[in-house]
């Protein structure tokens, strides 16, 4: 990467650094469109029954929920233009109701659009290079990859290439469009794993060899849900021009031996559970010898071309501090501890990554209203070259902000109520929709959500605590990611009533693991009471530097047990 | 057949707007308190039938029966919590759904 020279002005709508369609894409999106507005205006003339018309939804992420249908718009390895968000939010205007849920896997959901309308919100996402396709289905989904893709420092090659790449080939591939169950593949190019990897059908790891090579260390297995497992190392280094055939050869053995009999067993974490990685990797290895890789094989010019839309922008050389940041630090504590908490370090000096949260104290996590959807996108242009980023948190990135930028970009972030300064802190929940909205949740998760960020709204006690991660979801289907939240709740139905399941020690990094249960299920109203006797207890064991879950894995699951089953004792009715 | 336990409504999905509506005694209401109340098991096969024939005629999808208990005012509320839910709307936003102040239900 090289840094642009000072003397060329700066161009506040600078190209953004991600992938553009070419002929053939937006030709196949619009073609698309115009099938499923034919697929729906054959639904609402009869000529199609809502058996046959289903898939053909789903396939466009069209699902029927509680209250309304709800559409599933993918981004790509979440990356958005500013213009697309903007688009993003006049869909929500026109045709929804102002606003939009952005996702645990990258994605936004409209709660609220007509069946009637949805062509039309297909082609005003085609005409900023966008669809919905496979965002629901069991084929393969909507490619996730690290939200600081490009500019995190300790990255190793920047995963979006390869996760592009991977979109190309998975869509509407004819052999994996009818999978047993829906498959999810996240890529991380980095030495932490912000993407979550270990718990998807495949996560790839890109790594360089000590020859400089790039490969991946291929995972398969790992999935949360019903049952949860994490993944397993099934290919070492797999060479690049080695990835597809061996994707292929992966796709090839779950669609052979994946069970069609039942959905609870049949996506492929069951099939490496039960079969066990060592069967799994050598019938993976030997679809992989005895097919014709000729037809995947590696084309470097077409990864290039892929490669080069996601080049650097146009940086300056910066100083590795600005003194403007340093100042305004001093001048106003509420903006110090925004930087202090929501901004990460950039790859190039001066420059820096910043977090807006989408959880303002008490608000629905992911949620952003159409008016804060286009602050985002003025945010984007005026300070970080057009581009942002949906992280699996829930949160919104903007990747290339300038240091001495971040003050003017707080003052434009503060009056829309996206300035609240908790990510990674114990109000950055993640929670799925839950049962204010999704027809299979068995409770709410929300308002879950919104009591434990009430409970710790003071922002002072939030930063003495440190990173925690809760995550909500409000059936066992754990689209709020519960499994791997270090604390976890689950939302049950008990004897006709909403009750909640409390695990701890989960973890998404590349050093997995799958939370365990506290205890039985408490009420809606006792759960923000026993995360703050869990989080009071971890205050009083934690050792210097130490996040939760290393104090949960140093003193153990059963000492948090007993502090619990202690207060319920002593009266506190838990 | 289940065995009849508690009064039962019909609900289902409008298929134009996927809005919750509820079979009413001349046709599908928007209102769960204009719901078509069944008493008994006859009478509750009978919402049943009739929904099934509207799923057939394309006017709604996933249609089912709903346990209710009478109020007062003589109009049913669901007895679990999901069906609560969707004769309201969004418990976190009292704006939306058939709750809304501008809502026709």
């Amino acid at each position: 990467m090289t840094a642009v020279d000072l003397r060329v002005a700066q161009r506040p709508n600078a190209p953004v650094t991600t992938y553009r369609y070419d002929e053939y894409d937006a030709a196949f999106v619009r073609e698309r469109v115009a099938e499923f507005r034919e697929q729906v205006r054959r639904r609402l003339s009869g000529a199609l029954t809502e058996e046959e018309f289903r898939p053909f939804r789903l396939m466009n992420g069209l699902y029927l929920q509680l209250h309304a249908y709800m559409l599933r718009v993918a981004i790509p390895y979440g990356t958005l233009t500013a213009r697309q968000m903007r688009r993003l939010a006049d869909i929500a205007d026109r045709w929804d109701k102002g606003y939009g849920h952005f996702t645990t896997r990258q994605n936004l959901q409209y709660n609220w659009p007509k069946l009637v309308d949805t062509p039309d919100i297909l082609e005003a996402l085609a005409d900023v290079e966008m669809h919905a396709i496979q965002t629901s289905g069991n084929c393969i989904r909507n490619v996730t990859a690290d939200h600081l893709a490009g500019v995190a420092p300790d990255e190793i090659e920047d995963p979006r290439p390869t996760a592009e790449f991977l979109r190309q080939w998975s869509s509407l591939h004819p052999e994996f469009s009818f999978l047993p169950r829906k498959f999810k593949i996240a890529v991380t190019g980095a030495e932490h794993d912000r993407a979550a990897i270990m718990v998807h059908d495949v996560g790839l790891r890109i790594l360089r060899n000590e020859r400089g090579e790039i490969g991946y260390q291929v995972v398969v297995g790992g999935g949360l849900g019903r049952s949860p497992f994490v993944g397993k190392i099934v290919g070492d280094f797999v060479p690049r021009e080695d990835l597809l055939a061996f994707l292929e050869a992966i796709m090839r053995v779950y669609n052979r031996f994946g069970r069609r009999d039942n959905k609870y067993k049949a996506r492929i974490k069951i099939l490496v559970h039960e079969k066990g990685i060592d069967e799994i990797r050598a019938a993976v290895e030997a679809e992989f010898a005895a097919m014709d890789r000729s037809v995947f094989s590696h084309d470097p010019a077409e990864f290039e071309r892929i490669a080069s839309f996601f080049a650097p922008p146009p940086y300056e050389t910066l100083p590795a501090a600005s003194s403007a940041l340093r100042a305004a630090k001093l001048e106003m504590p509420a903006f110090a501890n925004f930087v202090d908490v929501n901004v990460s370090a950039h790859k190039m000096p001066g420059y820096a990554i910043v977090t807006v949260s989408l959880k303002p104290i008490g608000g629905i996590p992911g949620d952003a209203t159409s008016e804060q959807m286009r602050v985002l996108a003025d945010a984007s242009e005026r300070f970080g070259f057009g581009e942002l980023r949906v992280s699996h948190e829930q949160n919104i990135i903007l990747p290339h902000v300038k240091q001495d930028d971040l003050f003017a970009l707080w003052r434009l972030l503060e009056p829309a109520d996206l300035a609240t300064a908790n990510a990674g802190l114990v109000s950055d929940i993640i929670s799925c929709p839950g049962l204010d909205y999704c027809s299979l949740a068995t409770a709410r998760s929300i308002p879950i959500a919104q009591a434990i960020s009430k409970r710790f709204a003071d922002m002072s006690r939030q930063r003495r605590i440190g990173k925690l991660g809760i995550k909500i979801s409000g059936c066992i289907n754990a689209c709020g990611h519960h499994h791997v939240g270090a604390i976890g709740i689950l939302g049950l139905e008990k004897k006709g009533q909403e009750s909640y399941q409390i695990t701890l020690g989960g973890d998404p990094t590349f050093s997995a693991s799958i939370g365990e249960i506290l205890g039985p299920g408490v009420t809606a109203e006792q759960v923000p009471d026993v995360i703050e006797h869990l989080v009071d207890f971890y205050l009083a064991e934690r050792e210097e530097g130490e996040a939760f879950i290393d104090t949960w894995r140093r003193i153990g699951h059963v000492r948090f047990k007993d502090v619990l089953r202690r207060e319920g004792e002593d009266g506190a009715d838990i | 057949m289940a065995a009849f336990k508690h009064p039962q409504i019909l609900i289902a999905s409008n298929l134009t707007d996927g809005e919750v509506v509820f079979l009413g005694q001349s046709g599908w209401e928007r209102d769960h308190r204009r719901a078509r109340v069944a008493q008994n098991a006859e009478a509750a096969a009978a919402l049943e039938a009739a929904g099934k024939r509207d799923v057939s005629a394309n006017r709604v999808v996933d249609v089912y029966l709903a346990d209710v208990e009478i109020g007062r005012d003589g109009a049913p509320t669901p007895l679990h919590y999901r069906e609560r839910m969707r004769v309201k709307g969004p418990s976190v936003r009292l704006d939306l759904g058939k709750q809304s102040p501008g809502s026709a239900a």
